[in-house]
């Protein structure tokens, strides 16, 4: 059982990993900067497991993969939102942290224990029980191949829908 | 049933009719990286088994983020890059050209029904070329390098109707701001936004630029503009021999949405902390005391944007109680400026006026905010923290109404200076 890290709407990439931080890309390093002059604990506290819930929007903004990464280095393997923004969601997978969609999250308080059963997409907190949106197969596949690297090391060619260009 | 011109973009590098909400692995035109992105983009690319980029043409790399290098570890990072360039006979545009968008439009790496990916969330302001544009990760960037495809949602698209004319001092940064306010910022998200109507058609590309750059900000896949006479006589200058041809949606396609705007009695737009979506007339907020005002960026940092500044400016002095800083967004613009001596202008009201590059906008090298100090921005973003201390605060505006500003230290109407 771990421990529920809550935030609100609209976190942005911004406030998951500052600008001046950018030139690291070492996730435990970015991981000593995570939410820095926002929720400072975050950093010195998040336990390996923890999950990150949050309201509408998280991760709008830029399409920095340190703060995918940032959040994977605290420990976090899965983030928890009533929705994504698209670069991070994507980001996210390709690095192997799990976005899943939950419409339940203002009802989940801050530092309660919270398990999360993703295949069969339930989460438990504090006793009670609550669903998440059903995440494709191949997602699973992404991020149990800790991202789309190994996925595309497999790969000889890109499957395109066409081999003409211009 | 007709198509959106997104859906003829795809359905162009498809040997089928794509519609929204297909899956599909298209070849992209371009590519572009730059040092914030580009390092972790490259060592992907080796991650995945890649050896030799799929296409050195179709690679656009420059450093425009930190700038020249402001700390060791940003130097190593364009040494990296630099290095990679040359291994892979890559051209680099280096610290030299400006901010990546301007130099991917300027220099003609985007156009009409072309799909181009940027390490970078802004990519979507190709759009004003007539291109399906759209910012992607380090990862996704890494996949690009060497396959020279990728991975689309065909996104839905809302179309934004705009008519009427723009009182004096009000322009395109006061219409997006304006629209963002309306849809919102996750409004748009997973869709294109595609601007229309006749204020669209009268707007310069600086203008367009400035409008599909911050469809992001709605937390779209895109923005576009579809390619008129304005298009083509810019493009053409940059891409040679390329001929016109027409794109636009079929007047039967299929919008998520439709929304429809009259610029007519639009005021001066001001987005307050610490989210883009926070739009109110300049009115609101007229008074506030400003300790930075900066103007430049791939949103507002080009020669029409100056032109504005300046034209507000006239021979006045900036307020000595504000730092002022000034940065085109490219060489070309630079020139523009230089050349009409507007540059002269600036420094002699009292503005620093930078070379080329990102600036204060991301906070990633210089300019910060310390605590409890305010910025005013012609920048896309006002997140907290976004340029500097946590404890500061960003609003954005227009040219025209962060010169009046800057010219009287609080937040000003530029049509009242």
């Amino acid at each position: 059982m771990m421990r529920i890290w809550k935030f609100g709407d609209n976190v942005d990439t911004d406030a998951i990993i500052p600008g001046r931080f950018l030139t690291i890309y070492d996730e435990k390093e970015l991981a000593k900067h995570a939410f820095e002059g926002i929720r400072d604990d975050f950093s010195r506290l998040a336990q390996e497991g923890d999950v990150i819930v949050a309201g509408r929007n998280f991760g709008c903004g830029s399409s920095r993969e340190h703060a995918p990464l940032a959040l994977k280095g605290a420990g976090v393997r899965v983030v928890l939102a009533k929705s994504f923004a698209r670069i991070f969601f994507r980001n996210a997978i390709n690095v192997g942290l799990l976005p899943l969609v939950c419409p339940d999250t203002d009802q989940m308080k801050d530092g309660c224990e919270i398990a999360v059963r993703e295949r069969e997409g339930k989460i438990r907190v504090d006793g009670r029980e609550y669903s998440v949106e059903p995440v494709p197969e191949f997602m699973y596949r992404i991020v149990e191949a800790a991202g789309l690297v190994g996925y595309a090391k497999e790969l000889k060619e890109a499957p395109v829908c066409t081999k003409s260009r211009r | 049933m007709g198509a959106t011109i997104t859906e003829k973009i795809f359905s162009g590098k498809c040997t089928r009719d794509i519609r929204a909400g297909s899956v599909v692995m298209v070849p992209v035109d371009a590519a572009m990286i730059h040092d914030i992105t580009g390092p972790l983009a490259i060592q992907k690319f080796y991650e995945m088994g890649g050896t030799q980029v799929f296409d050195k043409k179709r690679i656009v790399m420059l450093f425009d983020h930190q700038i020249p290098a402001d700390s060791i570890p940003a130097a190593e990072n364009h040494a990296y890059m630099r290095k990679f360039a040359r291994e892979q006979g890559i051209h680099n545009y280096d610290i030299n050209e400006g901010v990546c968008h301007q130099v991917v439009v300027e220099k003609g790496h985007a156009a009409p029904g072309e799909i181009v990916v940027g390490a970078d969330s802004h990519t979507c302001m190709y759009g004003a070329a007539g291109a399906f544009a759209t910012g992607i990760g380090s990862t996704d960037m890494g996949f690009v390098l060497k396959f020279g495809a990728l991975y689309f949602k065909v996104p839905e698209t809302i179309l934004v109707n705009v008519r009427g004319n723009f009182q004096d001092r009000v322009g395109a940064k006061d219409l997006i701001l304006s629209i963002a306010a309306d849809i919102g910022a996750d409004g748009a998200t997973y869709k294109a936004i595609e601007f229309g109507g006749e204020t669209v058609q009268h707007l310069d590309m600086a203008g367009r630029m400035t409008c599909c750059n911050m469809a992001i900000e709605m937390g779209a896949k895109a923005g576009i503009v579809p390619p008129d006479a304005t298009t083509w006589d810019y493009i053409r200058q940059r891409r040679a021999g390329i001929r016109p041809f027409d794109l636009a949606s079929d007047p039967d396609a299929t919008f998520s949405e439709k929304r429809n705007y009259d610029v007519s009695r639009l005021e001066p737009q001001v987005a307050i902390p610490h989210n883009v979506d926070l739009g109110v007339p300049v009115g609101k907020v007229a008074g506030t005391h400003v300790d930075q005002v900066f103007i430049g960026s791939c949103t507002n940092g080009r020669f029409e944007d100056f032109s504005e500044a300046a034209k507000v400016l006239g021979n006045r002095s900036f307020s000595p109680s504000v730092r002022v800083i000034i940065i085109p967004a490219s060489k070309e613009e630079y020139l523009k400026t230089l050349r009409a001596g507007l540059v002269e202008r600036f420094v002699t009201a009292g503005a620093l006026v930078e070379a080329p590059c990102c600036g204060p906008c991301m906070g990633g090298a210089f300019g910060l905010l310390a605590p409890g100090e305010v910025s005013l921005s012609t920048s896309n973003r006002n997140f907290r923290g976004r340029q500097g201390s946590t404890e500061g605060k960003v609003y954005l505006c227009s040219p025209a109404t962060a010169a009046a500003s800057a010219i009287t230290g609080e937040i000003t109407d530029p049509r009242e200076v």
